[in-house]
């Protein structure tokens, strides 16, 4: 019988400073009546700047492991962590006047938001299957949720459905494959799966226990739905379109660093043993996201389900670096992941921006002649879609050079070639929105009015593409000393 | 005597139904909520079989979560379906498309 050992509640701070402000968040916001609802939204904003600061004491460089080997705190959780906070922070901003407009300023929509940070954290932090498992759920409940949460919308409740039923199917493929390595290896704990599998996984004829690689395949299935890769992608395009702008703008970024962070845990540190068999499976899910994400992206007219096809395309990106099984190619894909989660909220952030009470600019024709209307903005709005296409010297060209070179490191060229290939496909539809806004007449000529501090926070948002393009050490220092 | 894989063939046999009652069905949304406890039960059978084969308890302590989990589960999405039916009138899966591209 194993002696009982309190665990270190230190470690968790973070996560429990959240959850206390969380509650905090929602009895507060039943106090309020209509005029003082923006207290919700600052409580929520101090929360995460709170929750910034915490983290950023408690980190180290020494991972620590507590709660009986269930959670872990690492340098490369800090740093995701970090910019989870601070994505989800400027989601809040750039929501607040859209949702107000709409009498749709809501508690809940932060609740739920903060919620899902909480989902994502345990997910960042965790370190057996049942940690993983409750992370996820935590952070999907949350988002079914809050794609229903504009009850008057036929497309928002048929969406939240769809959200619902694939997600279910995706946590119960996930859990069915932690089953069979669980009963493979004995263990819950990723790290004890890790030191079995490497001692016993493999016979000596080089053939895998069979039950593994049986549990390999549906975690690998579950992850895919997760992440909206191709052939599990059905899910994307319709919850993009169907949910509320900013619910849009809140599920497509944060949630996939924190996606990384589980293929992380469960394949990189749980089945390195394995690699050979994971890289086969995830080098078909990233050829196909990238064909499929580029190409069915073109023919949309629909600005949200474009951007859903194309970040079904960067999914593929992120995936190649993972491909390349080295700590270079985790590295390059952890640069890849924040990069998109900072290019899609400022996309997402201008159509909030163009929309207005009544209006909603998500159609590709109500970005014509925006030069017109605003030359920043215009600019922004280049900046950003350059970064997604990766033209340099915004920082998606960069971030899609490092994937790109970490593939060729490992002689897999063919993959290389086909990644460069699609996002030169790719790259014509994210043009294309940049001369409807240069070189066509504007069509709706009113005009652009925005809070003071979603003026600074999008602009910043646009420079940071620039900035970061110029100057990308910093970032890649950090990304690649937290891999090692 | 029962062994292990009996328990774990059954298990399988229930995930596939539940499966294909997902991907079968056309007809009502509710049988799509059902399939879904059915695939978390089968997964639990699973863990307790092993569980109990391994004379591990922690496979035990998970059930209990996916358990709860799958109860808050069933409850948001009995939650998103009162909100479609108001909103559409319907609960069948063939008049969820107004969605395309």
């Amino acid at each position: 019988m194993n002696d009982f050992e309190l665990p270190n509640f230190a470690l968790a701070l973070p996560e429990m400073f959240l959850l206390g402000m969380t509650c905090l968040v929602l009895i507060v916001d039943l106090f309020l009546n209509e005029k003082n609802r923006v207290f919700t939204y600052l409580l929520a904003q101090l929360t995460l700047l709170g929750a910034v600061v915490i983290t950023y004491y408690q980190a180290g460089i020494v991972s620590e492991i507590s709660f009986t080997g269930s959670f872990i705190r690492d340098e490369m959780g800090d740093i995701l962590k970090i910019f989870i906070y601070i994505i989800t922070a400027v989601v809040f901003l750039y929501s607040r006047d859209y949702l107000r407009d709409r009498q749709q300023f809501k508690g809940e929509f932060y609740a739920l938001g903060l919620f899902g940070v909480l989902g994502m954290m345990i997910m960042v932090s965790a370190h057996s299957f049942l940690t993983i498992y409750l992370g996820l759920e935590l952070l999907s409940l949350s988002l079914y949720t809050m794609v229903a949460l504009n009850r008057d919308s036929e497309a928002s409740a048929e969406a939240a459905m769809k959200y619902f039923v694939l997600g279910a199917i995706a946590s119960g493929m996930l859990l069915y494959g932690m089953s069979m390595i669980y009963g493979a290896t004995g263990s819950l704990d990723i790290a004890e799966i890790g030191s079995y599998i490497n001692e016993n996984g493999i016979s000596e004829d080089g053939k895998i226990n069979i039950v593994l690689s049986f549990g390999l395949v549906f975690i690998v299935v579950g992850l895919a739905f997760k992440l909206g890769a191709v052939p599990f992608h059905m899910w994307v395009p319709d919850i993009y379109e169907g949910a509320q702008t900013p619910v849009t703008l809140y599920l497509g970024a944060a949630p996939k660093l924190a996606a990384f962070a589980m293929i992380m845990r469960i394949l990189v540190e749980g089945m390195q043993p394995l690699v050979a068999d994971w890289q086969m499976m995830l080098t078909a899910l990233a050829v196909l996201s990238l064909a499929v994400g580029n190409i069915i992206a073109i023919a949309q007219t629909n600005m949200k389900r474009m951007l859903a096809y194309s970040t079904i395309s960067h999914v593929g990106f992120l995936l190649l670096g993972i491909i390349a099984g080295n700590e270079d190619g985790y590295s390059a894909s952890m640069f890849y992941v924040l990069i998109y989660a900072l290019t899609s909220i400022g996309a997402f952030g201008m159509i909030i921006l163009l929309s207005r009470s009544g209006f909603e600019a998500d159609k590709l024709e109500d970005f014509k002649g925006l030069n017109e209307r605003s030359r920043w903005y215009a600019f922004m709005m280049l900046l950003i879609m350059f970064s997604m296409a990766g033209v340099p010297p915004t920082v998606g060209f960069f971030a899609k050079l490092w994937v790109i070179k970490a593939v060729l490191d490992v002689d897999m060229a063919w993959l290389a070639i086909s990644a460069v290939l699609f996002s030169v496909i790719g790259a014509y539809y994210y043009i294309r929105i940049i001369k409807l806004m240069y070189f066509d007449k504007a069509v709706d000529k009113a005009p652009i009015k925005a809070a003071v501090d979603m003026q600074f926070v999008i602009s910043t948002n646009g420079l940071l593409m620039l900035v970061l393009g110029l100057f990308p050490g910093a970032l890649v220092a950090v990304c690649q000393s937290v891999i090692n | 005597m029962i062994t292990l894989s009996d328990y774990l063939i059954v298990s399988a046999i229930l995930f596939c139904l539940s499966l294909a009652g997902i991907f079968l069905n056309r007809k009502n949304v509710i049988i799509l909520l059902m399939s879904i406890e059915l695939m978390l039960l089968s997964v639990n059978i699973n863990f307790v079989a092993f569980s109990a084969f391994m004379g591990d308890i922690a496979g035990q302590v998970f059930v209990f979560f996916i358990l709860t989990v799958a109860a808050a589960e069933a409850a948001i999405g009995l939650a998103i379906l009162v909100v479609l039916y108001r909103s559409k009138q319907s609960i069948n899966v063939d008049d969820m498309d107004s969605m395309k591209g």
